[in-house]
């Protein structure tokens, strides 16, 4: 019962570092070599050499975060904030290395439109002095094959 | 009322500048699906996407549901997704396998791949004495006027006549033969995946946008600074060759609006458009150095020098896609209505290329075509507000003036003049070809 509540804790921290915009923090929460992953579709295996919406290492993740943060970034002006709840967190696996699957849902506000994503996280997680770190967050989206109405700027 | 103000459509377009109403007005974007996308030659997808018999793929020409299926005999046939009967669709899937034959969900009339009817249950008792017999053309599934493919790219046509496919692309067919080109192998294959965009803009202001140099550097700056900044922290402690891909980025913000001066736009007939200048890859990496040794087996010394020296950064054929050639990734733009546009992303692998080379290009097509796009986002919102402003009473006009007067005219071309790169040359064509479909 303890790793499932400090794992759900980690999640629940994960997704408010975003809904707050602590970019570095939710970087931070990252093994060095750890990957952010959104596959098109369910079927895909892996993000290594794939069509990714997402495929994302630390670099990467810093050029987004440094995007999203300078002043001319034009689609970040208007009034932009999401909120996400986790939930159904179940853990796959035990000992040091932890896969865990959840379910989530975003809601987004951008200008005066509202938008709804959901889906599920699946989190390969290691276990660190620090706490628990992200080697592998791959996020599937309910949607992730309609039609993206716009796009998404930051991580879901 | 229509046909007043379509009559006086030339008026709409004066070769520097355009009317609003011509992005924000809905009898004139129906006016121009019929005249533009329901006439032209419009891409429909690539041939490998529906390697085997039976397999379809659906789309949109102008305001048409059709679909893209693969003929027991291998032809590629394009067909309205129509069932000639209660006008049910008859593929309702985006893509799939549709078996021996198609088969209508509402009353079970099946048909041909080709789009011929095969069977109508109980024909004889129920259609014995009636206009309906087998045979009758206004029974099959109605075919596009006009299919024809070049190097696996498959076109349409739903206008019986006019230009061929080939005179049509004329000097923009190059989009197609330096993609191909570029593979050892002499041909591409599509990556089974689709990136679908919407944009809140009329159609055109994609169409525009993608071979506008003045642009990036304004639009993008905060991706190209940013990809710049973590480019640099990278080659601190890579060898040489690793950030390849954040380069692509970060040109947006090392290319400084008077270098974009340096690219050239080279304008044809019926709004085509070719932009040149690259930003910089002809890398000297192992990778590169490994697929270019294939290259010249494949293709003799000359041959290679010619293939990779074609000096392309987009290709448009308007006025329905945009081709990065280089990259092998293209654009298809459907408009879905006067304000509202899809486009349908794709990327296609090089035959015989070595994995580094398709994975280099997979990189862009994630970092900047991928819904999660790091250059996209700010066109979309450029588009979005543009869309808006125009369809304000606060100007009557769009200007096209860049560089006007200067460009240099040839028979069958028109090139931005040197150091004029910026030059809206591009936008000024397209109308122009815009305005000659609108009269004709």
């Amino acid at each position: 019962m303890k790793a499932q509540q400090d794992v759900e804790q980690f999640l629940y921290r994960q997704s408010e570092l975003l809904d707050t915009k602590r970019w570095q923090e939710w970087i931070d929460l990252f093994t060095p070599d750890g990957i952010y992953w959104m596959p098109p579709a369910p079927e895909y295996k892996t993000w290594d050499g794939q069509p990714a919406i997402f495929a994302e290492d630390k670099n990467l993740m810093t050029v987004r975060m440094n995007r999203v943060l300078h002043p001319d970034a034009w689609s970040q002006r208007p009034l932009w904030e999401t909120n996400h709840v986790v939930s159904n967190v179940r853990i796959q696996s035990s000992g040091k290395n932890l896969v865990v699957r959840s379910r989530f849902h975003m809601m987004e506000l951008r200008r005066d439109d509202v938008r709804h994503f959901a889906g599920s996280y699946e989190h390969h997680l290691t276990k660190t002095k620090k706490g628990y770190r992200i080697k592998l967050q791959r996020v599937d989206m309910t949607n992730a094959q309609a039609a993206y109405d716009y796009v998404l700027q930051v991580w879901v | 009322m229509l046909q007043e103000r379509i009559a006086d459509v030339s008026k709409f377009v004066e070769p520097d500048r355009v009317r609003r109403e011509v992005y924000t007005d809905g009898q004139i974007f129906e006016l121009e699906m019929q005249r533009i996308h329901e006439t032209v030659w419009i891409y429909c997808g690539h041939e490998s996407q529906i390697p085997k018999a039976g397999d379809y793929y659906t789309l949109q020409i102008g305001r048409q549901p059709m679909l893209m299926v693969r003929g027991k005999d291998r032809k590629v046939h394009v067909l309205y997704n129509r069932c000639p009967h209660r006008g049910n669709m008859m593929c309702g899937d985006r893509h799939g396998n549709t078996g021996e034959q198609f088969r209508c969900s509402y009353h079970a009339w099946q048909f041909h791949h080709d789009g011929t009817l095969k069977n109508i249950p109980m024909m004889e008792s129920g259609y014995a004495g009636t206009r309906v017999n087998k045979g009758s053309p206004e029974l099959n599934m109605k075919p596009a006027a006009r299919v024809e493919s070049y190097r696996g790219f498959v076109f349409a046509s739903l206008a019986p006549t006019g230009p061929t496919l080939k005179e049509f692309l004329g000097k923009s067919i190059v989009a197609f033969d330096d993609m191909c080109d570029r593979a050892p192998g002499g041909e591409v294959e599509v990556v089974p995946n689709c990136f679908r965009v919407i944009q809140h803009s009329n159609w055109k202001l994609f169409m525009e946008n993608q071979i506008d140099a003045l642009h990036p550097s304004v639009t993008h700056q905060s991706t190209g600074r940013a990809a710049h900044e973590v480019e640099k922290q990278i080659a601190k402690k890579a060898k040489a060759g690793e950030a390849l891909s954040y380069h692509m980025l970060s040109a947006f913000a090392t290319v400084t609006i008077d270098k974009w001066d340096n690219f050239q736009t080279i304008n044809y007939p019926y709004g085509h458009c070719i932009l040149t200048g690259y930003m910089g890859l002809r890398p000297q990496d192992p990778d590169t150095k490994a697929y270019d040794k294939l290259m010249i087996k494949a293709y003799g010394q000359k041959r290679f020098e010619e293939i990779v020296g074609v000096n392309i950064h987009h290709v448009l054929v308007y006025p329905g896609l945009s081709v990065q050639s280089p990259l092998q990734q293209l654009r298809a733009v459907r408009p879905l209505g006067v304000d509202r546009t899809l486009t349908e992303i794709w990327h296609f692998r090089l035959k015989g290329a070595p994995e580094a080379i398709y994975r280099r290009s997979l990189a862009y097509y994630n970092l900047v075509n991928s819904p999660a796009t790091l250059i996209n986002a700010d066109d979309l919102e450029n588009f979005w507000k543009c869309h808006q402003g125009l369809s304000s009473d606060g100007g009557d006009w769009v200007s096209f003036a860049r560089h006007h007067g200067h460009d240099i005219e040839k028979p069958g071309e028109v090139s931005s003049a040197p150091n004029q790169g910026t030059s809206e040359a591009p936008m000024r064509n397209q109308m122009k070809a815009w305005a000659k479909y609108m009269t004709a």
